[in-house]
């Protein structure tokens, strides 16, 4: 119990700083592989500070609401799967947390929120699919949703779930926003929605955003973790590193690939997942 | 129990009074009191099995005299239908109904002696089915009183033929009341014939030529349901000497090779009755009938009828040829008519695909026929039956007041007709957001579906449920959507929005209490059905559902309560410098005014129902025919 | 004081130019300049902005969309002219259609000429601009806090603030 309780704690009060980290290293690196100096890596908490001192505008009062809403829903996500509690739960309570961001975008009715904000929702059921799907993954290894189960494995799991890893860090590229699956939110210099979802978003509203993105990233990064950890604790210096491999990887794909259509990106997820999760998944099946 | 016939006997009494009384506002009067003693008569049913201990309870053994009037009934409906047919000359559609009615009647007339069985039959599932038609169908017709009213005002063209309406709406629920209580299968097969012609009636109410062709095809694909489920009935009386659908169940729960044929051709009955793919067509057609025929015969209670005989059949489904059948049918309905609904701007087009995809959801959970996925499954019917017929309602009371029911022209409804709007909101959110509603019968289905190795099902699920989260957000978003438009007349009536009031109340109590109806109702249904003891949701997952509906709810409260106190500064939204200065404007290349309109994304080229109802229709079809040879050739 | 000068987001705008300050101001973010290294971001919304970029002379078509753009930024906010065009009109100042430098419609801060205005300039305008971003940053902060003791009710326009051109 103590232990969950940490670990809980550990991750509301960690995650948005180890979320901040990644994304300056995220910058750094992207920037070394353009051949730039590129910005200090605690560029993203220099952006944050500066965002929470500006003054405070809206174009609809509901929005600060929503995106609060928003960020409280992917916090408890995060608690949820730090817990220990059920997988398959967590990402349906990630699901509505999607919801709010959308709703928070498109209250504006702003054009460009609006486009990016549908945009976001194709995304979602872009990347749905396989998030579910990682779930059952589990489920049919460990005959358990709970993640607690999940971790206490004799081996890691990704040598019985490799089409399943697969097909997460496939879609973990429009978890984090990046080319060519960033579609919505138009980081970079990608602007022909100008911000997408985040256009009207500004000052605090933007920081509670950005901070929100980093405890999701935390948590779409302990997710992959989970295809690595098992008794041994060494797998947990494993897992450490497979996160960092596997998040260099998305910053690799992130500079060398142009930005795809929507429903290119919505056909090339749904083929990855239903080949790489359901080739996996037959063979599970035949093996049992 | 005397209130068994009344239930079943006082609506058609009460069609024969709304038929013969011609005055407007006394038939209304007398629809009031007629919705009220059906839902206290419901309740009385209730107290009186409560009274029982919970206990199935079975009834009426000697009933020549019923069985007789039943006879009498079902040629009735027989000659009803084959008038109808040779008046709009489609000959070929009487032959639908005559063929399975005579071979009943030479069943019951000349067949061979039967066991002595009860007729009726009451348990959990049951009650539960006549608690919904009992509230949702005594609420409609409250709502249907007013909503008909302003139906008829607008839609001049259409002949006054409100007490047909009304006479049909009221047997229907009669015939409703008998399909579910009934446990001999001669009764649920007049029952059954008795929802689809009320089903026909209410479709070509308005006499338009596009409603008949509608109507005719609702017509012959239940009447097809219709003959299978006959055949099915004949088939397993004259092999085992019974029509108790109980002893149907028991006996394929205990050797399923036995009954395979009669239970394959009943499940495939209710494909029919469900709207299944590639039956599908006739509930979409059914959208031009007037809106509450809509909320209750094609998404809250008639199309029930088929899942509630898909749960009655599950026991002896699961781990059949015939289960597998429903399920992929089920699940691969869910998908396809979730991908279908996407590209429907038209908010009745869109209930009437998620009702399909939703029913889908529930066959499949049927055909799997475990105890989590029956659990799902009855959930998912509670949701559905209120939810649906809440949005049919609102979205009626809408078009009313805005003129048109097109998703698009709900630009920023919540600021234009908020009490509608609201409801609106709540009727989508507790069917499909975390932790209402859906999600949480996904769950239980997708852990049944993997623990039974059942692929296919799990990748229509996780597909279907992304697709379905897809149209249902963006629906809401249009609703939530800043606007400047002037507030629009909300001329809904006082009776329509009594009735979507309480809907909307009873589905945020729905929301908030199932985890305890899970635990006192849904429980011991289980248990009746399986025998089986054990709590279908680890208390885990139980005990944490209720921390996230406390926590869905209390978090945007919180929220909203805090940033009311917030001190910000608004601004123009972003137009590239030249939005006109109240944010739906803009200035056009010519410098004038260009109106701002924001649309969804509909995608008509890639999922619309020209593109995809053929070749789904094709599968499915494929798919049930060799299913069906494999499993009549198999058993014979 | 928080040191918000580390992260001084731009809003590059080009208004009636040739087009060469834009290529140069571009050029700041590429590899060889690198003004990401400063915290730079160009961002392209105006909500998100804190440096109002302009090139180019305004005209009468554009003014009102500057003075939009600037009244959509949150404060503290800076404006950088960028080339002689945005600083006075430059060679099209007696253009018909033409009103003058960038000061005519927003109040300018940092003045960069050049033309085009060269990025090692533009750097240099940028960061004297992230200093001036800095200084207002400390006031706004200092006003708020005012507010606050002041027990100010909590105030909201209620129309936006500027609403631009009417019609």
């Amino acid at each position: 119990m103590t232990a969950k309780f940490i670990s809980i704690m550990c991750y509301i009060l960690l995650a948005p700083f180890l979320g901040g980290l990644l994304e300056g290293l995220d910058r750094k690196i992207s920037a070394r592989m353009q051949g730039r100096v590129g910005p200090p890596i605690l560029q993203p908490f220099y952006d944050l500070v500066k965002l929470t001192k500006k003054q405070f505008i809206i174009v609809d009062r509901s929005q600060h609401f929503l995106l609060l809403s928003y960020m409280a829903l992917m916090i408890f996500t995060g608690c949820m799967f730090f817990g220990g509690t059920d997988l398959l739960m967590c990402f349906f309570v990630l699901s509505t947390a999607a919801v709010f961001l959308y709703f928070a975008a498109v209250i504006t009715s702003s054009p460009y929120t609006t486009i990016g904000g549908q945009r976001e929702l194709l995304q979602d059921m872009a990347y749905e699919p396989a998030l579910l799907l990682t779930a059952v993954g589990f489920y049919l290894v460990t005959g358990s949703f709970n993640v607690d189960t999940i971790i206490h494995t004799p081996y890691s799991l990704i040598a019985k779930l490799p089409g399943f890893f697969f097909a997460f860090v496939f879609i973990l590229t429009i978890k984090m926003r990046k080319s060519p699956f960033d579609e919505s939110a138009s980081h970079h210099a990608h602007q022909e929605l100008v911000k997408g979802i985040t256009t009207e978003m500004g000052g605090r509203n933007l920081a509670l955003y950005n901070v929100t993105e980093w405890y999701e990233t935390v948590l779409m990064l302990g997710v992959v973790a989970l295809f690595i950890i098992n008794e041994n604790p060494w797998s947990y210096l494993a897992a450490v590193l497979v996160i960092l491999l596997v998040y260099f990887f998305e910053i690799l794909v992130d500079n060398t690939c142009a930005r795809v259509k929507t429903t290119t990106m919505v056909k090339m997820t749904w083929i990855v997942t239903l080949l790489s999760a359901g080739v996996n998944f037959l063979v599970l099946m035949l093996v049992h | 129990m005397p209130v068994i016939p009344f239930l079943i006997i006082f609506p058609l009494v009460m069609a024969g009074l709304m038929f013969c009384v011609r005055v407007n506002k006394v038939r209304n009067a007398i629809a009031y009191v007629g919705a009220v003693v059906i839902m206290i008569a419901v309740g009385v049913l209730i107290v009186g099995w409560a009274a029982g201990g919970y206990r199935p309870i079975e009834l009426y053994v000697h009933t020549e005299i019923a069985d007789k009037v039943i006879l009498c009934a079902e040629l009735l409906l027989m000659v009803q239908v084959t008038f109808l047919s040779f008046k709009y000359k489609k000959y070929w559609v009487s032959i639908l109904s005559i063929v399975p009615t005579l071979a009943i009647a030479w069943l019951e007339l000349f067949g061979p002696e039967m066991q002595e069985i009860s007729h009726i039959y009451i348990d959990h599932l049951s009650i539960l089915m006549c608690i919904i038609i009992g509230v949702i169908g005594s609420l409609i017709v409250v709502y249907a009183v007013g909503y008909m009213h302003g139906y008829q005002h607008y839609h001049t063209n259409i002949g006054d033929r409100r007490y047909y309406f009304f006479m049909v709406l009221f047997a229907f629920l009669g015939a409703m009341f008998g399909f579910v209580l009934s446990d001999s299968l001669l009764w649920i097969d007049l029952f059954w014939e008795a929802t689809s012609v009320c089903s026909f009636l209410l479709i070509g109410y308005t006499r338009e030529p596009e409603a008949i062709k509608n109507s005719f095809r609702a017509l012959w694909m239940n009447l097809l349901g219709g003959t299978a489920l006959a055949i099915g009935i004949i088939y397993f009386a004259l092999t085992h000497g019974t029509v108790s659908l109980h002893d149907m169940v028991a006996l394929g729960a205990a050797r399923p090779g036995e009954v395979m044929i009669p239970v394959a051709l009943i499940a495939f009955a209710a494909l029919t009755k469900a709207a299944q793919l590639p039956f599908s067509t006739w509930l979409l057609g059914a959208m031009v009938a007037p809106t509450p025929s809509s909320a209750l015969l094609h998404s809250a209670t008639m199309v029930k009828a088929g899942i509630y005989i898909l749960f009655r059949l599950a026991p002896a489904m699961s781990g059949t040829t015939t289960g597998i059948m429903i399920s992929f049918i089920g699940g691969f309905t869910f998908l396809a008519a979730s991908i279908m609904a996407i590209a429907q701007s038209d908010g009745k087009k869109v209930l009437a695909m998620s009702t399909i995809s939703n029913l889908g959801l529930m066959v499949a959970c049927a055909g799997v026929g475990r105890p989590e996925t029956i659990w799902a499954g009855v959930f998912l019917m509670i949701f559905h039956a209120i939810s649906k017929s809440l949005l049919f309602q609102d979205v009626g009371a809408t078009e009313n007041s805005i003129h048109s029911r097109d998703i698009e022209n709900m630009h920023g409804l919540l600021y234009r007709l908020p009490r509608l709007a609201i409801f609106m909101f709540i009727g989508i959110a507790g069917m499909f957001l975390a932790p209402f509603g859906m999600l949480i019968s996904k769950w239980a289905a997708l852990k049944a579906s993997v623990d039974e190795n059942n692929i296919l099902l799990v990748f229509f699920i996780v597909f279907g449920s992304a697709t379905t989260s897809f149209y249902w957000t963006k629906w809401l978003g249009k609703i939530i959507a800043s606007t400047n438009e002037a507030p629009a007349k909300d001329i809904t009536k006082r009776n329509e929005m009594i009735s979507i009031t309480i809907h909307g109340v009873l589905m945020i109590a729905l929301c908030v209490l199932f985890p305890i109806l899970s635990k006192v109702y849904v429980g011991p249904l289980l248990r009746e059905m399986f025998a089986i003891s054990e709590q279908t949701l680890p208390t885990g997952t139980l005990d944490l559902l209720i921390v996230l509906v406390v926590f869905v709810f209390a978090v945007p409260f919180f929220a909203y309560l805090y940033s009311k106190k917030i001190r910000a500064n608004k601004k123009l939204s972003y137009m590239s410098g030249i939005n006109t200065g109240k944010n739906h404007a803009f200035t056009g290349s010519m410098g004038q005014n260009e109106k701002l309109v924001l649309s969804n994304y509909y995608f008509k080229n890639i999922c619309g129902i020209r593109k995809l109802m053929l070749p789904s229709q094709l599968i499915t079809a494929a798919v049930i025919t060799v299913m069906m040879i494999f499993i009549v050739g198999g058993a014979l | 004081m928080a040191n918000v000068k580390r992260s001084p987001w731009l809003l590059h705008y080009d208004g009636s130019s040739c087009n060469g300050c834009d290529i140069e101001v571009l050029a700041c973010m590429t590899p060889i300049y690198d003004a990401e290294r400063l915290g730079v971001e160009n961002t392209g919304d105006p909500m998100q902005a804190d440096i109002f970029l302009i090139t180019g002379g305004i005209n009468e078509q554009n003014a009102p969309v500057v003075k939009q753009l600037y009244d959509q930024m949150p404060r503290p906010k800076v404006v950088v002219a960028v080339g002689t065009c945005a600083c006075t009109g430059g060679v099209f100042k007696e253009a018909y259609n033409i009103c003058g430098g960038a000061d005519t419609v927003v109040p300018v801060d940092i003045y960069v000429p050049g033309c085009a205005a060269r990025p090692q300039s533009i750097i240099d305008g940028i960061i004297k601009a992230r200093d001036l971003f800095q200084q207002r940053s400390e006031e706004h902060d200092a006003k708020v806090k005012a507010e606050k003791r002041g027990g100010a009710a909590p105030v909201e326009a209620g129309k936006p603030e500027n609403t631009g051109k009417e019609g």
